[in-house]
C-alpha cells in the first residue's frame, strides 16, 4: 500500500498540481474581467495568490470527505472537483449554477462533492464543520471534514467554541486557517494579541502545524500527515497556511491599508511562479508543457463562460422555492 | 429655511458629518467597529476620520461582534459615549446576545441604576445583489425589544441629525442605514444639526390613502405616490423615522384623514413591523377605516443573488400602486 502521508512526487502528480493551481488562477482572472463587464455582481472575492492552499489540501481528501469554506471559495470548489461550468454559471446567477444561481460568488454549494459552502459569515463555517464531523463519527464513517477559514475568523467566538468542541469530542475535522495577514483592511497584528495562530489550536490540545502556504508541496505534505492522523482516530488537526492575497479584498476595496511594495514582494513568492520555476530547474517541466496546460485551462475557462452565458434565469414564479424542503429526507 | 445656505451632500457624507460633529462636541464619544479606521469603513462612511481623530477614537476592532458591541455597552456604562458600527445587520446577529440580553435589560434588571447610553449603527437592506447573508432587513426584530430605541433615517437631514440626538439619549439606540441610501445626493442646510427622534414625519400630503414607510422604503413610497398622482389618486406619505417607540399619534392622525393605509416594509411580512403597524391602526382608527390596511413587504424568502429575483423579492413602487388601488377598489 502506498504511503498516503506523503505526496507522490511523480511527474504526473506534479503537473496535476500545477494544472489545478492554474485553473484557479485563470478562472479568478476571468471573474475579475466579468465583474468589470457587470456579468458578475454583488461581492466578488478572488483567491489569486492563495491557490497552493486549496490545491494542496484537497489532495489529501477522499471522495467521501466534506469541505466547508468561506466567501473566497471558488478555488476550493474547483480543487474539490466542482465543475467549472456550473461554478461560472453560479457567478452569473443562472439556473444552471451549482447553487441554482441563488447564492452567487459567496455561496457555492455542491452536494456531489460534499462541498458545504460558501459561508459569508466570518467564522460561520466552523460550527457547521464540527457538526458534519460529528455525524460522520456517530455513524462510524471514515470521512473527515476539511474546514477552511481566514485568520480574521480566529477572533470570532465561533472559532474558539468550535476548536474546543472538536477537541473535546475528538471529531474528525481538519481545520485550515488561511493566514493571508489581512482581514479586509485589518492587519493580523492589529486584530490578534497572539499572532502565532497555530499556537492557539495547541491551547485546545489540537496538534497543529504552520506551513508555507505558498508552497503547494509543503501544504499537501502537511495535509496528508494531518488527514492520516485524523483517519487513524487521532481527533482534529489544525494547519495554519501562511499565504497572501495578491488582489484587493473584494471588488470594492481601494487597498488603503497596505503598501504596493509589500504586495510585490509577496508576488515574487507566488505559488504558481515558484512551483513552475522549481519544476523547470529540476528538469521536470518544459516550456511546451506549460503552453499546453495553459491552452487546456484557457479552453476550459472559455467553455465555462459559454456555458454560463447560455444558461437561463430562473423564472420569477419560482422565487419562493427552496425556503422549505420540498421532499422528506 | 436658515440663512446658512445650502450645501450639496450625500447620505454617506451626512452620516460622516454627524460622526465628526459628535467627536468634536464631546470627548467621551468614540467610534469603533470592523475596518472603520484604516480601511475607511466597509461603506466608506468613516473615511478620513482616522487621520483626523486618531486610533484612540477611531478604533478598528477584530472580527468579534459580540465582544466589541458588548465593549460598547460596557464603555457606555463606564461613562463613555460609544458609537459602535456593525458592518451590516446580518452580522449583528453575532452580537444579538449583548444587545438584547444586556443593553436592553440592564436598566430594568438593576432596578433603574444602570442605563446604557450606547449608539449602535449598522447597514441594512437589499438591492446590491449581496445574497442571503448580507441583505436582510431585521429592523423589526430590534423594534420588538423593550429597552431599545430604533431609528431609520431615510433623508439627508435625518442622516445628519439623528446621531446627535441618539447620543444624548440615556438609552441604547440602534440606527439603521439602508445600503441603497448611501449614495443618495441632495442639498442640506450648511448648519444642519440635531433632529428629534420621537416623531414620524409626513413627507407628502394627500387625501386618498396613507402610505407608511421608513428607511429604504420611503423613496419607493414617494415614487408610488407620484405615479398615483398622475392618475388622480392623492397619497399621503408617512416616514416612520423611529421604529421603536412608534409615533402612533402621527400614523393615526394621517389614517383618520385618508381613511386608508398601505404599509411598505422591506422586512418579511410574517410577524414583521408591518403587522404591528397594521394592528396599531386597527386598534386606534378602526372606525375611521374605509378598507383593510394593505401591506407591501419582502417576499418570504432569503434574499436571492440574481438581480431579477432580488428585485422581485423586494417591495417595488408598482406593487405599492397596486396595493393602493386594491384598498381604493379602483
Ligand atoms: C461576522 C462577519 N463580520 C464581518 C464580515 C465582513 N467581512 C467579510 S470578509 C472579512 C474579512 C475576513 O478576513 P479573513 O477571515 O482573514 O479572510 P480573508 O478575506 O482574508 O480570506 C470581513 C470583515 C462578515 N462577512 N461576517
Ligand atoms: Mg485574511
Amino acid at each position: 500500500m502506498p504511503d498516503s502521508t506523503k505526496p507522490r512526487l511523480t511527474h504526473a502528480h506534479l503537473i496535476e498540481l500545477l494544472r489545478q493551481m492554474l485553473r484557479i488562477r485563470r478562472f479568478e482572472e476571468k471573474c475579475v474581467e466579468l465583474y468589470s463587464a457587470e456579468k458578475i455582481r454583488g461581492f466578488l472575492h478572488v483567491y489569486i495568490g492563495e491557490e497552493a492552499v486549496a490545491v494542496g489540501v484537497m489532495q489529501s481528501l477522499a471522495p467521501g470527505d466534506a469541505a466547508v469554506a468561506t466567501y473566497r471559495e471558488h478555488g476550493h470548489a474547483l480543487a474539490r472537483g466542482v465543475a467549472m461550468g456550473p461554478l461560472m454559471a453560479e457567478m452569473y446567477g443562472k439556473k444552471e449554477g451549482c447553487s441554482r444561481g441563488r447564492g452567487g460568488s459567496m455561496h457555492v454549494f455542491d452536494a456531489a462533492t460534499r462541498f458545504y459552502g460558501g459561508n459569508a459569515i466570518v467564522g460561520g463555517g466552523l460550527p457547521l464543520a464540527i457538526g458534519l464531523a460529528l455525524a460522520d463519527k456517530m455513524r462510524g464513517r471514515e470521512n473527515i471534514t476539511a474546514c477552511f477559514f481566514g485568520e480574521g475568523a480566529v477572533a470570532e467566538g465561533e472559532f474558539h467554541e468550535s476548536l474546543n468542541l472538536a477537541a473535546l469530542w475528538q471529531l474528525p475535522v481538519l481545520f485550515i486557517c488561511e493566514n493571508n495577514l489581512y482581514a479586509m483592511g485589518t492587519a493580523l497584528a492589529l486584530s490578534e494579541s497572539e499572532t502565532d495562530i497555530h499556537a492557539k489550536a495547541q491551547s485546545y490540545r489540537i496538534p497543529s502545524e504552520a506551513v508555507d502556504g505558498m508552497d503547494v508541496i509543503a501544504v499537501e505534505a502537511a495535509a496528508r500527515r494531518a488527514v492520516a492522523a485524523i483517519r487513524a482516530g487521532g481527533g482534529p488537526r489544525f494547519l495554519e497556511c501562511r499565504t497572501y492575497r495578491f488582489r484587493a479584498h473584494s471588488m470594492f476595496d481601494a487597498e488603503l491599508y497596505r503598501d504596493k511594495a509589500e504586495v510585490e514582494v509577496w508576488k515574487k513568492r507566488g505559488p504558481i511562479l515558484r512551483f513552475t520555476e522549481w519544476l523547470k530547474s529540476n528538469g521536470m517541466l518544459h516550456d511546451t508543457e506549460v503552453t499546453g496546460i495553459e491552452a487546456e485551462v484557457s479552453a476550459e475557462v472559455d467553455s465555462a463562460v459559454v456555458f454560463a452565458e447560455a444558461g437561463n434565469w430562473e423564472p420569477v414564479e419560482d422565487l419562493t422555492r427552496y425556503v422549505l424542503a420540498e421532499k422528506r429526507a | 429655511m436658515s440663512a446658512a445656505g445650502m450645501v450639496q451632500t450625500t447620505y454617506r457624507e451626512a452620516v460622516r458629518a454627524a460622526i465628526r460633529a459628535a467627536l468634536k462636541a464631546d470627548e467621551r464619544v468614540f467610534l469603533m467597529g470592523e475596518d472603520v479606521g484604516r480601511y475607511g469603513g466597509c461603506y466608506a462612511v468613516s473615511k478620513g476620520l482616522l487621520a483626523e481623530f486618531g486610533p484612540e477614537r477611531i478604533r478598528d476592532t477584530p472580527l468579534s461582534e459580540a465582544a466589541f458591541v458588548g465593549a460598547g455597552i460596557g464603555a457606555a456604562l463606564g461613562g463613555m459615549r460609544p458609537i459602535v458600527e456593525i458592518m451590516t445587520v446580518n452580522f449583528s446577529l453575532l452580537a444579538l446576545d449583548q444587545i438584547v440580553n444586556t443593553a436592553a435589560t440592564l436598566l430594568h434588571m438593576s432596578g433603574g441604576q444602570f442605563n446604557v447610553p450606547v449608539v449602535i449603527r449598522m447597514a441594512t437592506g437589499a438591492g446590491r445583489q449581496l445574497a442571503a447573508q448580507h441583505s436582510h432587513s431585521l429592523e423589526g426584530w430590534y423594534a420588538h425589544v423593550p429597552g431599545l430605541k430604533v431609528l431609520a433615517p431615510a433623508t439627508l437631514a435625518d442622516a445628519r441629525g439623528m446621531l446627535a440626538t441618539a447620543l444624548e439619549d440615556p438609552n441604547p439606540v440602534i440606527i439603521f442605514e439602508h445600503v441603497m441610501l448611501y449614495n443618495m445626493a441632495g442639498e442640506l442646510t450648511a448648519d444642519a444639526g440635531a433632529v428629534p427622534i420621537d416623531k414620524a414625519a409626513v413627507r407628502r400630503l394627500g387625501r386618498d390613502v396613507t402610505l407608511i414607510g421608513y428607511g429604504g422604503t420611503l423613496g419607493k413610497a414617494l415614487e408610488a405616490a407620484t405615479a398615483l398622482a398622475a392618475d388622480g389618486i392623492e397619497a399621503e406619505v408617512v416616514d416612520l423615522r423611529t421604529l421603536r417607540p412608534l409615533d402612533t399619534a402621527t400614523i393615526v392622525a394621517s389614517v383618520a384623514r385618508t381613511r386608508r393605509a398601505v404599509v411598505v416594509d422591506e422586512g418579511w411580512r410574517t410577524g414583521g413591523l408591518s403587522a404591528e403597524i397594521s394592528a396599531l391602526i386597527m386598534e386606534h382608527a378602526f372606525w375611521e377605516l374605509d378598507a383593510p390596511v394593505g401591506r407591501v413587504c419582502t417576499a418570504e424568502v432569503p434574499i436571492p443573488y440574481p438581480r431579477h429575483l432580488e428585485q422581485a423579492a423586494l417591495p417595488q413602487p408598482a406593487a405599492i400602486v397596486a396595493a393602493v388601488r386594491a384598498t381604493l377598489g379602483r
